[in-house]
């Protein structure tokens, strides 16, 4: 019987260093991005449409056409967004700018039956999944923690704190088993997250989760290199998608600025999922060509001449390039896009505008499931305190001043007047 | 009626709500063909089958964060934290998304997930096995904290948490498990006393003695010592420590006009503060003294041949009921 011992050569072999470069990348993008045969790509960032053995795509023109329908629209989406931020409008944004095709790509992969568990940033999912952009510029705005219904649209409230949805689409994946719901025309769950996330134990705890319990749910990580001011070198020592090898499921890595293959390679794990093959870890190797969110600023942890590089890599341009060298679209129809975008443009600037803060009272709602003794009791006290001001202003008294003081208006407590107008604090911070 | 020890009504609880409910799953480590640590789960995966009685991989946040999604697909997950001391894995997954789900979608989801907890010391066991965190969780809006004391509120408490359409998290008295009780088993949990009510164990005049878990025996032999040296307590069983039955209480000390608080969990920041302050405000113009807690130091839990000094006994909470004599 062989003994292991410190010589073996094997045990013994040095682990390459972060992400090592390989010898020839795959078209267009850096060589740390690994060589065609380890990066799956179907349309190249100059337009040119490549196969994959593993990957057929069969799509028509007016499905192409859609898809860059979508990429332009939430990228008008995100761009409204930062500036009604900047303009007070919002508290806070996270821009999606550059992963708009991972996004796409995998969000129009989901039948509709399927359950999607965002992060804070899958603008691109949440509008594939028929959820109103307003819906999520309430959530910056400040107006809600996130105000669609996560059943109605298949698509689960956006999640913060970094990785934890990772864990709730692995128990639902068992929901789906448990319900006898897949097979054929049955459901699967995509989870979404980033590199940064991976080092999250929720995350891990969900790799084993799922790969013990054979959970259907495909593990989508959107690798766009940078944890707020965290390169990925700090997160692993080896390309992510090679992690899911460990825990037992197929793991790959694919163009994710590349919408037909984020659309291939999803559909394809997904089916797995459903016909009981279990999970799958997607790595979109992708790049965020924004800030991590408004309140930050890229400039101080990395380099412009990155930016530069990956702009030539743009999901959106090389979708475009491909319909006009195919002849898939004419100016008419992008003529058409642009105008489109301008109008949800104009409708998510004036809506966002005119949104009005919540009532009051409202925050006392739905904490729990009926009465509660204590939040009805500080709601009926809070009520009562908001219409002494009333009552103080009817009648001409001015408020108390124990609530506004000099120079307070009569009426209104000092609280209200200091506060202003536009979202919730501009320092809050997420990852 | 039946003679079964706590442990065991709990087994019959938990086998009544799988029984009742298809949707009802339970989850936690060893809780399967070992029936938990403490066996309170024994015997119902052999009768309920592998995948209602979830032998889970070894980590906490998982078993919350994977019954949270179960919930959000209509089950019904009762989790099993295997001790005390090891919730603190999953505390993001309580209090950040399962606390928070029905806040955040604005009452479109709702997470019906009970968190049974082993809980307290006294079994002369090695560290984090031995502790009262519950306070971490009553402070966290959108939970409901319980705690049963006895056989017969361990069969239909666990129950109704079952059914509850708020998470629960569920505080066992592990070194009660052993005590015996009769237990009606065909009792209905629908009829019984409410999950957030409060139970006067025992009646008396002079001073109101509030306890749960564990301590509700200690509060119920100090009541009877102090009745030979001719004072009547009212000791009342919390049971529900978020919220708080606070019209029970109140009721009580308005009557007496003294009251006294024990838990083993240390009293600073403790549910006997809240407690305290809610009874000045609510019964100021009634008390003979202020409010006197007697608890846990405010020290890590001790190792455990120094326990007996660290957990409030018999002697320490009457000699907190002598104290409001004082004043």
């Amino acid at each position: 019987m062989p003994v292991e011992t410190g010589g073996s050569s094997a045990a013994h072999e040095v682990i390459p260093p972060p992400l090592a470069s390989a010898p020839a990348a795959a078209a267009g993008l850096p060589p740390e991005a690994g060589a065609p045969e380890e990066l799956i790509q179907l349309l190249t960032p100059e337009g040119e449409r490549v196969d994959h053995p593993d990957y057929p795509l069969d799509i028509s023109a007016s499905e192409l056409r859609g898809l860059y329908r979508d990429l332009v629209l939430v990228r008008r989406m995100d761009t409204e967004a930062i500036a009604l931020q900047r303009q007070g409008e919002l508290g806070i944004w996270a821009s999606l700018l550059g992963q708009e095709a991972a996004q796409i790509g995998s969000g129009r992969a989901l039948g509709p039956q399927d359950m999607a568990f965002p992060t804070y940033r899958e603008h691109g999912v949440a509008w594939c999944r028929g959820v109103d952009p307003l819906k999520l510029l309430e959530l910056f705005r400040g107006v809600s923690h996130g105000g669609w219904d996560p059943a109605e649209h298949k698509f689960h409230l956006y999640t913060i704190v970094i990785g934890s949805q990772t864990l709730h689409a692995t128990g639902y994946a068992m929901g789906i088993q448990r319900d006898g719901a897949t097979g054929d025309g049955g459901e699967a769950v995509i989870a979404y997250f980033g590199d940064g996330a991976t080092s999250q134990g929720d995350v891990n705890e969900a790799f084993i989760w799922a790969s013990v319990f054979n959970a259907p749910v495909v593990f989508f990580c959107q690798n766009n290199q940078w944890a707020i001011s965290e390169p990925l070198e700090r997160q692993s020592r080896i390309p992510l998608y090679q992690r899911a090898r460990g825990f037992g499921f197929p793991g790959m890595r694919v163009d994710g600025n590349d919408v037909l293959a984020c659309l291939a390679v999803t559909r394809a794990a997904l089916r797995a999922a459903r016909e009981g093959q279990g999970p799958t870890m997607i790595e979109a190797f992708t790049y965020r060509m924004g800030a991590h969110t408004t309140t930050d600023d890229p400039t101080r942890y990395r380099l412009a001449g990155d930016l530069e590089a990956w702009k030539l890599r743009d999901p959106v341009e090389r979708v475009k390039a491909y319909l006009v060298r195919s002849g898939s679209a004419d100016a008419s129809f992008f003529d058409e896009i642009d105008a489109e975008a301008a109008r949800l443009g104009a409708r998510l600037r004036e809506a966002c505008r005119a949104m009005p803060d919540p009532a009051p009272l409202s925050a006392f709602e739905h904490i729990y499931a009926g009465p509660h003794p204590v939040v009805d009791a500080e709601r009926d006290a809070y009520a009562a305190y908001l219409d002494s001001f009333d009552d103080a202003g009817r009648d001409g008294h001015g408020a108390p001043p124990s609530a506004a003081g000099p120079p307070g208006e009569p009426g209104v407590p000092r609280v209200a007047q200091a506060r202003g107008t536009g979202g919730f604090g501009r320092t809050g911070e997420a990852r | 009626m039946t003679t079964l020890t706590l442990a065991r009504a709990m087994n019959e609880g938990l086998r009544r709500a799988l029984e009742d409910d298809p949707k009802v799953l339970i989850m936690g480590e060893d809780v399967g063909k070992l029936g938990g640590v403490f066996r309170i789960t024994d015997g119902l995966q052999k009768d309920f089958g592998e995948s209602r009685v979830v032998d889970t991989p070894l980590a906490e946040s998982g078993i919350v964060g994977t019954a949270i999604g179960l919930a959000l697909r209509g089950y019904r997950p009762v989790c099993e934290i295997q001790f005390d001391g090891f919730v603190y894995p999953a505390f993001n997954q309580i209090v950040s998304q399962l606390a928070k789900m029905r806040y955040r979608s604005r009452g479109s989801v709702a997470l019906p997930v009970v968190i049974r907890i082993p809980f307290g010391g006294g079994i002369g066991a090695v560290e984090h096995h031995s502790e009262s965190p519950e306070v971490l969780f009553a402070h966290t809006a959108g939970l409901r904290v319980v705690a049963c004391s006895s056989g017969p509120d361990a069969f239909t408490m666990i129950q109704q948490a079952i059914r509850t359409d708020d998470p629960v998290i569920f505080f066992e008295p592990k070194r009660r498990y052993w005590d015996k009780a009769d237990v009606d088993t065909t009792a209905s949990a629908a009829d019984a006393l409410p999950l957030d009510a409060a139970r006067t164990v025992a009646e008396g005049t002079d001073v109101t003695l509030l306890a749960y878990g564990p301590m509700v025996k200690v509060a119920l032999a100090a009541a009877a010592a102090a009745r030979q040296d001719g004072r009547s307590i009212e000791v009342i069983d919390l049971r529900s420590l978020s919220p708080l039955d606070m019209n029970r209480i109140s009721g009580s000390v308005r009557r007496t006009g003294r009251c006294v608080v024990t838990h083993e969990a240390p009293v600073s920041s403790g549910l006997g503060a809240e407690i305290a302050a809610r009874v000045t405000e609510e019964c100021f113009y009634s008390l003979e003294a202020p409010v006197l807690r007697v608890g846990g130091f405010s020290i890590p839990y001790p190792p455990s041949r120094l326990e007996e000094h660290y957990l409030p006994d018999l002697d320490r909470v009457l000699d907190a009921i002598d104290r409001t004599f004082g004043y």
